[in-house]
């Protein structure tokens, strides 16, 4: 039986006062998604049918670079925030959720950067 | 918590059908039923209502089948007017006042569940002390560190304004109950009635809590839950905006940290 009071239950351990930048950088990474969306998009049907030594030429574009390295990192980012806020929304065991969490954040760093280094392998 | 599927022991069954009254116009009510003294599962029972004998609205009808077919179904009911939130609950669908719900304004039978979501203590009455503390938890009430005035607070006429289409929230808890994040994490998200009822006191020119009003809901929980789902909005019996109200404090929390 809990015979906790109803507000000894909702209150928890109390406001972590933080939740603010996660908000924040989620839509500031939606933004930034939308035109990066329309580069790779215009990137990938503009490189079709080309081979690898098209996409290292394509590649010595520094601002082609940063820009496909942007997108990495903003897609991934959003990506990991959004996928934080469905497993806590979802997940009610603490303990899956701590792994899901974890694996989440082990998951989209090591996408991000198996990606990062294969578009700098080809640029160099 | 995600429960896609009500625990076994909570799944409502066939219930019995209710004979019908001797009379020209009759309107028929499926009304969920869960007596907590009996160990059966919680069923659904069709009554028939005269409706040349009763008010117009569906709390009309459900004290009709209350004085008249079965005093046992228990329900919420104080002001009949939509200014206690006592009656609140789910209707045809959607939760809402049964003393303001017309039976006109539904087609075909009419259907009334609790509030969903809700841990049910009988038929149509839920358990809302959990929505209680949380709104004790944001103290809602006005909190001031200048020395009280001899006189009133004062507020101008610009202020007063801004309390528009928040203190009008009777706290009947339709809208957090039509929430699927207060659904899944009611314990920790305060859900938009409460919110809606924290910005009151955030928007009050009188108040100079707001740091500690701030600080309080800042959380990825309490506050961060809302998913901009707008079923509160779409489901208030008084036409408020509770998922605005949470959008501005939201702009709030914003402004004071970019």
């Amino acid at each position: 039986m809990d015979l906790r009071t109803p507000l000894k239950i909702i209150s928890g351990l109390g406001s972590n006062k933080e939740g603010t930048m996660h908000f924040w950088y989620q839509r500031l990474s939606a933004l930034a998604n939308v035109p990066l969306s329309f580069f790779l998009l215009w990137f990938v049907f503009s490189m079709r049918n080309a081979t690898q030594a098209d996409f290292s030429a394509k590649l010595s574009s520094p601002i082609t670079v940063s820009l496909l390295v942007l997108a990495i990192i903003s897609f991934t980012w959003h990506m990991r925030l959004g996928l934080q806020v469905v497993i806590e929304d979802y997940v009610t065991s603490e303990i899956h959720k701590v792994i899901a969490l974890t694996l989440n954040n082990f998951f989209t760093v090591g996408a991000a950067l198996i990606s990062i280094i294969s578009i700098l392998k080809l640029s160099f | 918590m995600v429960e896609l599927l009500l625990p076994k022991n909570s799944r409502p069954t066939k219930g019995k059908v209710w004979p019908k009254p001797k009379a020209k116009n009759l309107r028929e009510f499926s009304i969920y039923r869960y007596d907590p003294d009996e160990k059966n599962n919680p069923r659904i029972d069709r009554y028939f209502v005269d409706v040349d004998d009763c008010g117009p609205m569906v709390l009309d009808g459900l004290l009709w089948i209350k004085n008249n077919i079965d005093p046992t179904l228990t329900l919420r009911r104080s002001c009949r007017e939509g200014i206690c939130g006592s009656c609140a609950m789910n209707i045809d669908g959607l939760n809402t006042l049964a003393c303001t719900k017309g039976m006109d304004e539904i087609e075909g039978i009419i259907k009334i569940y609790p509030l969903p979501h809700m841990p049910v203590v009988k038929d149509l009455v839920t358990d809302l002390s959990k929505f209680y503390a949380q709104h004790r938890l944001i103290e809602p009430w006005l909190q001031t560190k200048t020395p009280t005035p001899g006189t009133e607070w004062l507020q101008s006429h610009k202020d007063r304004e801004k309390l528009d289409g928040l203190y009008e929230c009777i706290l009947c808890a339709c809208c957090s109950t039509s929430c699927p994040s207060y659904w899944w994490n009611g314990d920790r998200y305060l859900g938009p009635a409460i919110l809606l009822q924290a910005y009151r006191w955030l928007m009050d020119s009188r108040d100079e809590a707001t740091e500690e009003r701030l600080d309080n809901i800042e959380d990825p929980f309490r506050l961060y839950r809302c998913h901009t789902i707008m079923n509160c909005t779409n489901t208030c019996p008084k036409g408020l905006n509770p998922a605005e109200a949470i959008a501005e404090i939201k702009k709030l929390m914003i402004e004071r940290r970019v």
